[in-house]
């Protein structure tokens, strides 16, 4: 009798970018998606613009990720929008096609990458870019520290 | 020759099917980060004597880094 056998032709590459469990050395060492805060507020086109500004300020936030229904990400408002409301229309008020990175990225290396660009918070898509959450570096600190004492 | 799957798949056989997942690729690698539960038999050891240690009633996966 054979094995019922397949492939997963995607590999490991394909599993680890979609944020999924993983184990061995690099695993020790929490990863975005993990860090990543999931209920981060997000609004699509249509959506009135004032509403919504109103809506993320009310929730202590202050950035808001512009979607589509199935929550690929097609620009964000940042401090600068809900600091104003100047603009008349959500899309005229974000900013476009927002840098991303991968749920499988270390978060020591997304650290290097946030110090390079200047931010305190990076946004996790999916390689289809559906939206994972939002790193803030002060998490991802708190994440590496811990895993340095457990090591 | 297996059949090709994707992630979800992967996921339902494993959670149905209690599937076994085989990294193919060398032990270094494996060490480094693989999926959860696989065990590593890099392909230029693959063959009927390793093999043995698979459970032919379960569905096996194998995968490497990406598509090859």
């Amino acid at each position: 009798m054979g094995f019922e056998a397949y492939e997963y032709e995607d590999g490991k590459r394909d599993w680890g970018s979609f944020g999924l469990p993983r184990e061995g050395k690099l695993a020790e060492t929490p990863s975005a998606g993990e860090v990543a805060i999931r209920n981060v507020p997000t609004c699509t086109l249509d959506n009135d613009l004032h509403s919504v500004l109103q809506r993320v300020r009310d929730q202590g936030w202050d950035t808001c990720f512009v979607v589509t229904d199935d929550r690929v990400v097609l620009g964000r408002l940042g401090r600068r929008a809900l600091a104003s409301d100047d603009e008349s229309t959500v899309e005229r008020a974000m900013s476009e096609g927002p840098s991303t990175v991968r749920p499988s990225i270390g978060i020591d290396a997304l650290m290097k990458r946030m110090d390079e660009r200047g931010l305190t918070t990076f946004p996790v898509t999916t390689p289809d870019g559906r939206l994972v959450g939002l790193v803030r570096r002060t998490d991802a600190e708190k994440a590496l520290a811990s895993a340095s004492r457990n090591a | 020759m297996p059949k090709g799957i994707d992630r979800n798949e992967v996921q339902r056989l494993v959670a149905e099917k209690n599937a076994q997942l085989v990294e193919v690729l060398p032990s270094p690698e494996y060490d480094q980060e693989h999926l959860p539960g696989a065990i590593n038999i890099p392909l230029k050891e693959l063959n009927r004597e390793t093999a043995m240690q698979l459970d032919r009633s379960r569905p096996v996966i194998t995968y490497c880094h990406d598509y090859q």
